[in-house]
């Protein structure tokens, strides 16, 4: 899912004795893959773990571990390990997050297929949770300042290349100071000057916002379009500081509840977005996310109440790129309108 | 004299539109694409009949086709049918607050005020309620689609239809002719079911405020128009050239971006060729289109990874 293989590969070759294989990059055959097994009414990301999860087989892994999260992403798992034993596979599925709460580290330790190196372990956990914190601070630098570069691709080699840095990284240290070089680099990049800033938010179900294969690049599209790009969800959101967050929104919000995975830091977001002053908001979600489903006619709803423009995207495989170039440019256009008057 | 060309490539129909410097329409062509955008652009540019004294200055292209259309003949604006439909109904109607279009494979709202694009949405992957579904059931009943409106029109009592999806709507047609009903008011009733899924599925709660422009292929129905105006107890116009207005809101847009060029007269003789094939160098298998014109290739459209 986007370039986190990146610190997680980092985290396991540090930690485990086993062998990792790294799994290949998500490509129309991955999906069309994970499809093929998969129930034709469930949500996009279960198709392309499944395509993954197969393909790393076919590379000879035997052990996977799924993510897990707090829909119906949590029982992902066990769904995909029978139908991985039902094609004649052997592997063992572990999942990480379930029903919203991570498993134990001890339960990691007694697994026996694990060979896990404990001296390193805390380090590691703490310089991965690091290296990701950057990553998303970077990105979130990139999506708003990509759009006024004057060389076109500029901002996406010194991302390339700070990722590569990354990855051998040995300390704390070593990670903030890759970070700040490179930080510098981009902000020594030339720039294009603008009358006016147009401003977007992204807003929507995980998988589909961060895996830039399953939105067909809709970041780089709007930053290519001139438009700067603000998207809460990241990883370090979704482990490290949602819980916290919810809690502040259920406080002061008209939502007393939790509605199911991001349905309710969607619409606190779509508000906050409004009082900014963002001129558009774009809503993405995989076919059947059920969560979003609820989500959408409140966001709609509150969008309303502040007069900003709403567009709501659905993916799976039988999206055509054609529709959805369609809709982002009138999208986009109306945007432009909008604001010259 | 200058004139500027707007072509609407559609999935069922193409229009063409020749305006001259102050935004007349000189003269116009509709015509059925029959799945070959290119071929019915060179139709249209025949039937346009550009007279020898013209200077063209600009052309633009809108519709599904509207990328390949545009390299073909070198077009100063490409955009897409929303904007342009925008752009045309505007110009011709500045008081305009909701634009309501119905086109073969597409519906869309947008919503308008004092004069800019302020909301708008399109139908998502069904094509109930379309064009195509009209013209498909009209030949099932054995009557010309283009006969619907003025059947619907007179009928006093249509039947109700299951609107939500093409499939069952054609299932309660066929059971609804069964137990009795008279064709005239099935059509009837079909014509409602298009205003009914056009109100649940497109608009999806925005407000519909006067003036309303009712346009595109559909706009033609006048049954459809009577149904309209029935259920939303509000006033709803069919431009007399609604059909035509991507084509027209193209050219004017193509005029605003004229950038001093002239287009040679002869844009009937490029020889324009298209090749699909599937690249398997990675497990991508893109699907390459190669275009040629005058025997050179120009462009290669379809790539992931950039390769071509």
């Amino acid at each position: 899912m986007g370039s986190y293989d990146v610190a997680v590969y980092y985290f396991l070759s540090h930690v485990l004795k086993n062998e990792i294989i790294r799994p290949r990059e998500i490509t129309s055959a991955t999906l069309e893959l994970g499809s093929k097994y998969s129930p034709d009414f469930v949500c996009t990301p279960f198709k392309y773990t499944l395509g993954t999860m197969i393909e790393a087989l076919e590379d000879g892994a035997d052990t996977l571990i799924q993510l897990g999260g707090g829909c119906r992403y949590g029982y992902y798992h066990e769904l995909q390990a029978k139908i991985l034993e039902d094609l004649g596979y052997h592997c063992q599925v572990i999942n990480l997050i379930s029903g919203g709460n991570p498993i134990s580290v001890r339960e990691l330790f007694h697994n026996s297929s694990f060979q896990i190196k404990k001296k390193s372990f805390l380090k590691y956990a703490f310089l991965t949770k690091k290296m990701v914190f950057y990553m998303d601070k970077m990105d979130s630098y990139i999506r708003v300042n990509r759009c006024y570069e004057k060389e076109k691709g500029s901002f996406n080699k010194l991302r390339k290349q700070m990722l590569l840095e990354f990855s051998k990284a040995k300390s704390s240290f070593g990670l903030r100071k890759i970070y700040h070089k490179y930080l510098k680099k981009m902000k020594k990049l030339p720039r294009r000057k603008v009358e006016r800033r147009i401003r977007v938010g992204l807003i929507g179900e995980l998988y589909t916002l961060m895996e830039p294969f399953a939105n067909f690049e809709v970041e780089q599209l709007l930053n290519d379009y001139g438009f700067e790009v603000k998207r809460y969800t990241d990883v370090t959101y979704l482990l490290f500081q949602k819980k916290k967050k919810v809690k502040q929104y259920l406080k002061h919000f008209f939502i007393k509840y939790r509605i199911g995975a991001d349905a309710l830091d969607n619409i606190y977001h779509t508000k906050e977005l409004c009082e900014m002053g963002y001129d558009g908001i774009i809503h993405m979600k995989s076919s059947f996310c059920t969560p979003e489903i609820g989500a959408m006619p409140i966001i709609e709803q509150v969008a309303k109440e502040y007069d900003v423009p709403v567009l709501f995207l659905s993916m799976d495989m039988n999206t055509s790129e054609t529709g959805f170039l369609t809709r982002m440019e009138a999208f986009c256009d109306m945007l432009e309108m909008r604001r010259k008057k | 004299m200058n004139c500027y060309l707007g072509i609407d490539i559609g999935s069922i129909s193409t229009k063409g539109v020749m305006i001259d410097e102050d935004g007349n329409i000189l003269s116009s062509v509709y015509l059925n694409t029959d799945g070959s955008p290119i071929e019915a652009s060179r139709k249209v540019l025949k039937q346009l009949s550009i007279p020898e004294d013209c200077a063209i200055r600009g052309i633009g292209t809108t519709g599904s086709a509207r990328k390949i259309i545009g390299l073909m003949l070198n077009a100063n604006v490409i955009k897409n049918e929303i904007t342009a439909h925008a752009v045309g109904t505007i110009h011709l109607y500045p008081e305009v607050r909701t634009i309501i279009e119905i086109g073969g494979q597409d519906s869309k709202i947008i919503l308008i005020r004092n004069g800019v694009v302020t909301d708008y949405a399109m139908n998502t992957l069904c094509a109930a309620g379309t064009g195509s579904f009209l013209s498909s059931q009209a030949k099932r009943l054995g009557v010309g689609v283009e006969e619907f409106g003025d059947i619907a029109h007179a009928s006093n009592t249509p039947v109700k239809i299951a609107a939500r999806c093409t499939v069952f709507a054609e299932s309660d047609l066929v059971h609804k002719a069964q137990i009795g009903y008279t064709k005239n008011d099935i059509i009837a009733g079909l014509c409602r079911s298009i205003v009914l899924n056009y109100l649940n599925n497109v608009c999806k709660g925005k407000k519909l405020e006067e003036p309303i422009v009712f346009q595109g292929g559909v706009s033609k129905n006048r049954g459809v128009h009577k149904y309209f105006e029935e259920i939303l107890g509000k006033k709803v116009i069919a431009l007399e050239n609604g059909h035509l207005m991507g084509a027209y809101g193209v050219a004017l847009l193509a005029k605003k971006k004229s950038d001093g060029r002239v287009y040679k007269n002869n844009l009937l003789d490029i020889k324009f060729v298209t090749n699909g094939s599937e690249c398997h160098d990675c497990s991508n298998n893109c699907e390459l289109v190669r275009i040629y014109k005058d025997d050179k290739l120009i462009d290669t459209w379809g790539s992931k990874c950039g390769k071509y």
